[in-house]
């Protein structure tokens, strides 16, 4: 761990300092102080409670602050001013415990309303159930057949600072979650793994997504748009790299989306289905394998198969990858309880499994190093046999 | 220990056995061996200045990755035993043993006692410290990294999902609570038992007060922090499923224990702080505190309600409605005793006749900035609200509030408050207002804008942020380089007095100050209040 000091030169930090005092980036910027008021009737009034406790709490800090400073500035011994000699008055005390309490029950009226509007999810029109995964969310829009992954699509070159960052760094992603506007949607919340948290600021929706259990919460946008939003639960190393988005739009838009994804799986599932049939040869697996791979194993495993052990162990010359095909078949499909690895069998289809499978075994020279393995390959009908 | 004879002039304490100075073992064994509870005190709190630099050293980090969007220096698994060992040290390592520290040098002279009650007891409860924190910070070095899944490690990311190291995290743990609770003990004895006579419970000073409720906590919650990882050790290595939910377990309940503990941890880290700002405050108006009573009632009070709000940690899990309504209520109620201290202390320095010394420059400033903190905290009460505030840096900035200018501008009031007392000389005042005010401006840009980015929809925890939130991480990141480095300054100034460097203290440095302590010399000589004082 000391060699992660290493990079932390101190005239790096010291420019920065230097540079951040120069850049108008500071003034000119248009930055976000508040919270957003969101489109949902939800979020509006969430965002009214806010700005009235928020008020509350002026007031009530300008008229504390205010009697102090005056003292400060007035009753200094510079000043010459005497101590009195009071030290406790029981009016005064009941006084001001009383208004307190008076502010908080007048809070507390709107804020229970709050609470229960949050909480009734009952006759939504829409549910889509939302599972958290180490780190990607995968949505199934429930009675329609509809279901995928939603993963980060920022490059990792942008997030290693060797290109420039997008507009929407790090709050995009390859497959938003579309709904309808107007619409009541409720989101059903759960977890493959660990704790994850799914956060739209713009719809007020935070709810934890925890394994074992099935949360519930709702939304109905007014507005068509795209709305970002990110993990809000320490999940593990990826955390900061799990976003949200969801893209509103009309309900029309919205059926032929769903028709057009309907059609899409169904050409998915039959494609998957004649690939399963044919034997696919070593440069195909290798090309569809390194895809797979990088959208599922590499996170944990690396680039290079080297893993970060002892928690995410190396693939590159491991036991499971020098031993029997079909062994290393049933961890891919079923994953191993105890340990992060998860089942990537309903995830996965047989020719992608196959693939990866094969992958792992031939990639990062092992081909050279382990010339039994060399050649190898794994088909859809090898993984089909093991579901 | 043993071979010492008892001192022939203490005839009021028959079970004193360190006798005469001379007979003190010297060098490195005289302070591994030590029982005098002034020895121990300032142990605790060289200890805690020792992990205040290791903590501050690993916030510099985290700010450092964070001054610029993408990844600079650290990866993000890195990144997260940082945020994880900086919570942990802060709490565990920083402000409690500086508290109890302060216990230990304070308590016995406030309340006119020779020694803490059981001083044996009291020199284990430090040594222990050491070795947890040793553990802690060896697994750092361990493979697959030290613990990276928050200070409040969350199950099961802490258990099924944690590194191999999370075995010796538990030990520490379990080490620190051991130490607390025997602190706890000690004290509550100390003062229930030793004080001198005429010294009625509602004659003690304040910082004694808070001490005691502290200790109650203390002794009521770090059992129930012990049984949780205790759960987790199992569900680790034994086969359990306390927290797993594949094997019918609930990491829902993990919260509910952990938090059970963490609250009341809050108010352990904060009532002592509060007990030190009513001492100091009307030392500098030359004026009596005002509404003694209430404080006393006001602080007992956040304690047993701190019992009944720890779900409000927990909105966003999906508690029953009844439940979310019933936190938010018992949560928002802590705003009253919270509110009747804050007056109390303005009312003190209302009409008194104030001079700033370094000591009543923090505690004015621990009034104003734990005020915002309390007021944040309010706002987070509203459970609908909290929707949108949880686990962002809105939170950050909250407890952040509370527990810099809080729980660490307490201690260091305290420090400048006592430490002609305990060293015999006056700390430089003028670098001791630099001191103030370097910390004031640096921890204000520090956390001040993470209020902002919080309501911007910046998630806590996260090694890597939308490009928003640029600006104001860059302005933070600047605030905690001035911040950190400006506690060198302090550091300076301490040593400066421990070597002697500095006008000789007399014994009453302060000239509204009251109380015991006051009445001996400064230095404070080893053995005080042999024969008790008489208190009218």
């Amino acid at each position: 761990m000391p060699s992660v000091f290493a990079h932390i030169k101190s005239w790096s930090v010291f420019t920065c300092l230097l540079a951040s005092l120069f850049i108008p980036s500071l003034s000119s910027a248009d930055l976000a102080l508040n919270m957003p008021k969101g489109s949902t009737p939800v979020s509006e009034m969430v965002y009214d409670l806010h700005m009235i406790i928020l008020y509350i709490c002026v007031v009530i800090a300008i008229i504390v602050f205010g009697v102090m400073f005056w003292s400060i500035f007035h009753h200094r011994k510079s000043k010459g001013h005497k101590p009195a000699n009071f030290h406790e008055s029981t009016t005064v005390e009941v006084i001001w415990t009383a208004i307190p309490l008076l502010i908080l029950i007048v809070m507390a009226i709107p804020a229970t309303e709050g609470v229960f509007a949050m909480y009734d999810t009952e006759d939504s029109e829409v549910d889509i159930q939302v599972t958290g995964y180490q780190w990607k969310w995968r949505y199934q829009y429930m009675g329609e057949d509809v279901e995928f992954f939603s993963n980060l699509s920022t490059p990792k070159e942008q997030i290693l600072n060797q290109q420039s960052k997008g507009e929407h760094y790090l709050l995009e992603v390859d497959e938003p979650v579309v709904v309808p506007v107007n619409k009541k949607i409720r989101f059903l919340l759960t977890s493959n793994d660990v704790i994850h948290a799914w956060w739209v600021p713009e719809l007020a929706v935070k709810k934890d997504a925890i394994p074992g259990f099935i949360n519930e919460t709702w939304t109905y946008i007014t507005e068509p748009g795209t709305y970002r939003g990110q993990c809000a639960e320490l999940c593990g190393k990826d955390h900061g790299f799990m976003p949200i988005v969801v893209k509103a739009v009309e309900e029309p838009e919205y059926l032929d989306w769903l028709n057009q994804k309907k059609q899409l799986r169904l050409a998915e599932l039959a494609k998957a289905a004649a690939e399963a049939e044919q034997t696919w040869d070593m440069n195909r697996l290798m090309t569809t394998g390194k895809d797979v791979y990088e959208k599922n194993c590499l996170a944990c495993h690396q680039a290079q198969g080297e893993g970060l052990p002892p928690v995410f162990p190396a693939l590159k010359g491991s036991p499971i990858i020098k031993g029997q095909i079909v062994d290393h078949i049933n961890i891919v499909l079923r994953g191993k309880t105890g340990t992060a690895m998860a089942a990537y069998g309903p995830q996965l289809s047989d020719a992608e499994i196959a693939a990866v499978v094969t992958y792992e075994r031939n990639a990062w020279g092992q081909n050279d190093a382990w010339k039994e393995n060399k050649g190898e390959t794994v088909q859809p009908a090898d993984v089909a046999k093991l579901r | 220990m043993n071979d010492t004879v008892a001192n022939p002039n203490s005839n009021s304490v028959p079970d004193d056995h360190h006798g005469h100075d001379h007979h003190q073992p010297s060098g490195l064994s005289r302070w591994l061996l030590t029982t005098n509870h002034k020895e121990i005190g300032t142990l605790y709190l060289i200890f805690s200045f020792v992990m205040l630099f290791i903590g501050g050293g690993m916030a510099f980090v985290i700010r450092a990755e964070l001054f610029q969007p993408g990844l600079q220096f650290v990866d993000p698994n890195f990144f997260n035993q940082m945020t994880t060992m900086h919570g942990l040290i802060m709490v565990f390592g920083v402000v409690m043993p500086a508290f109890v520290g302060l216990a230990n040098w304070m308590v016995p002279l406030m309340i006119g006692a020779p020694d803490m009650a059981l001083p044996r007891m009291n020199n284990w409860s430090f040594w222990i410290m050491p070795f947890a924190f040793g553990m802690l910070l060896s697994s750092l070095f361990m493979e697959g990294g030290g613990p990276n899944f928050g200070w409040t490690f969350y199950a099961p990311l802490s258990t099924t999902y944690a590194p191999p190291s999370t075995t010796f995290f538990i030990f520490g743990v379990h080490l620190m609570g051991l130490s607390s609770i025997m602190g706890a003990i000690n004290i509550i004895t100390t003062i229930m038992n030793m004080r001198a006579p005429g010294m009625t419970l509602m004659k003690m000073p304040m910082f004694v007060w808070t001490w005691l409720i502290t200790a109650f906590l203390l002794i009521a919650v770090m059992p129930v922090l012990a049984g949780c990882v205790t759960m987790m050790l199992m569900d680790i290595h034994f086969g359990t499923s306390f927290f797993n939910a594949a094997g019918g377990g609930d990491p829902v309940m993990f919260q509910h224990i952990f938090w059970f503990f963490g609250h009341p941890e809050v108010y352990i880290m904060i009532l002592p702080a509060f007990g030190v700002v009513s001492q100091i405050i009307p030392a500098f108006s030359r004026k009596k505190l005002f509404g003694y009573h209430s404080m006393v009632y006001a602080t007992a009070s956040i304690a047993v309600l701190s019992f009944v709000v720890w779900a409000h940690h927990m909105f966003t899990v999906g508690l029953p409605v009844a439940a979310e309504l019933f936190f938010m209520y018992a949560t928002m109620l802590i705003a009253v005793p919270t509110g009747v201290k804050v007056f109390n202390w303005v009312a003190t320095m209302f009409k008194g006749s104030m001079t700033f010394e370094a000591p009543m420059l923090f505690s004015v400033a621990f009034v104003v900035l734990f005020t915002i903190g309390g007021l944040s905290g309010l706002m987070l009460s509203i459970a609908p609200a909290d929707f949108q505030y949880h686990d962002t840096y809105f939170v950050v900035a909250h407890f952040h509030y509370v527990l810099v200018p809080g729980a660490i501008f307490g201690i260091i009031a305290a420090t400048y408050y006592w430490i002609p007392k305990w060293s015999g000389y006056m700390y430089n005042e003028t670098l001791a207002k630099w001191h103030f005010w370097l910390s004031f401006i640096g921890l204000n840009l520090t956390f001040f804008p993470m209020h902002f980015l919080g309501l911007a929809g910046m998630p806590r925890r996260i090694p890597d942020y939308a490009l928003q939130f640029a600006d104001f991480n860059m302005m933070t990141s600047i605030g905690a380089f001035l911040f950190g480095t400006t506690q060198l300054l302090f550091l300076y100034i301490v040593i400066q007095c421990a070597r002697g460097k500095g006008e000789p203290a007399p014994q009453k440095p302060w000239e509204g100050a009251e109380g015991l302590e006051w009445s001996v010399p400064s230095p404070a000589p080893l053995h005080t209040f042999d024969t008790p004082p008489k208190v009218d």
